[in-house]
């Protein structure tokens, strides 16, 4: 896969690039310009799979590989059940609040990538060795030699850096309880007590149809019942009411019917003629 | 097809990535738009170190991402801890330093 010695790749390689450099430049801009915070993670995992296929195609298998199962399997996935953890229906607003930010910022942007690349263009960079003989003891061979050798106080430092990651995201994260949870026996008798559904609540879910938690069971006489909800949804306002959609069902059903009937009776009265 | 254009590549990414970082109010995004940006500089490692022939620039794109690992916990952490507070995880909300 790699040109040994010199600065021109082979056409496999260079077809994947500008096939896969396409991809990776569609989910980084899918990232900045998706409202939904979920499509920004999903399109950002796309990159990162991209990438990884860079890194295998440079050379560096060891990393191509880690890149797809830490990256894309554990740092996304942390992103995305944050996302659903922090509301997944909180699309960012796009109202600006500073007053010509965005074009500022497109302008920043782009002065700085002219830059970048105006830098690059400069530097000589004709002349590539290739991975062959670094690799010819095999990848991951040759990057542990390194780590346990040259670069063993940086690996000692990031396993202190992991640790004290850890302690600090569950310091972050911890609620102190305030007051002793009550147990279910407790719960029980100041339900008695109070003499307030005694019974257990009713279930979510109408006619057996939609049983989606955040649909209220319907009373008899066609009403949501709120109660059937989880108070956490119906703090956040995210009860989908179906109560309307199964009156409007039930009219066009009888609708219907009577449509049918009056057919038959026709038919009828027809053959009565007859 | 020269393996710089692995370079100009990586610098596209970083710059959307710090325009993202600039524009998107989502705390979560711009936390991604970070990532980005760290994947960037990544790839530019790893080019190079095909440019010289030695793996040093790989350990260095691996350590950027263990240390991304680490970071992506705590910022995670921060934002959880942020919306638990405000009820909200946009960057413009917690302003109450402001006077």
């Amino acid at each position: 896969m790699i040109a040994a010695g010199d600065s021109v790749t082979s056409t496999g390689e260079a077809v994947q690039f500008w096939i896969l450099a396409v991809v990776a430049t569609g989910g980084a801009l899918a990232t900045v310009l998706m409202r939904k915070a979920v499509h920004s993670a999903l399109s950002l995992a796309g990159t990162m799979i991209v990438l990884a296929v860079f890194y295998l195609a440079n050379g560096a298998y060891f990393l191509g590989i880690v890149q797809i199962v830490v990256y894309t399997g554990a740092i996304m996935m942390l992103f995305l059940f944050v996302v659903m953890l922090v509301g997944v229906s909180a699309a960012d607003s796009l109202r600006e609040t500073i007053r010509g930010q965005r074009w500022l910022a497109a302008l920043c942007g782009l002065g700085f990538g002219i830059l970048l690349v105006a830098g690059i263009a400069n530097a000589s960079l004709h002349h590539f060795d290739g991975l062959g003989q670094a690799n010819s003891g095999g990848n991951v061979e040759g990057l542990a030699a390194l780590v346990f050798t040259k670069y063993v106080f940086a690996f000692e430092i990031t396993g202190a850096l992991l640790i004290t990651a850890a302690v600090g995201a569950m310091v972050l994260t911890h609620r102190e309880r305030i007051r002793r949870a009550a147990t279910q026996k407790e719960l029980s008798r100041q339900r008695v007590r109070e003499n307030a559904h005694v019974a257990p609540l009713p279930a979510p879910g109408t006619y057996a149809r939609h049983n989606a938690n955040d649909i209220p069971a319907l009373l008899p006489d066609g009403t949501p019942s709120e109660l059937s909800v989880s108070p956490t949804l119906r703090a956040r306002g995210q009860v989908r009411d179906v109560s309307g959609e199964a009156l409007a069902d039930l009219a066009a059903l009888e609708q219907r019917s009577r449509e049918w009937l009056e057919r038959d009776g026709d038919e009828d009265r027809k053959g009565a003629v007859k | 097809m020269n393996p710089v254009s692995y370079l100009y590549l990586s610098a596209l990414l970083f710059t959307i990535g710090g325009v993202g970082v600039l524009v998107r109010r989502n705390a979560i995004v711009v936390f991604m738009c970070v990532e980005l940006m760290l994947n960037a500089c990544n790839l530019a490692f790893v080019t190079f170190s095909r440019m010289h022939g030695n793996l040093d620039g790989q350990i260095i794109a691996f350590f950027t991402m263990v240390v991304a690992a680490a970071e992506v916990v705590v910022g995670l952490a921060i934002i959880v801890s942020v919306y638990r507070a405000r009820h909200s995880a946009s960057v413009d909300d917690a302003s109450l330093l402001k006077l």
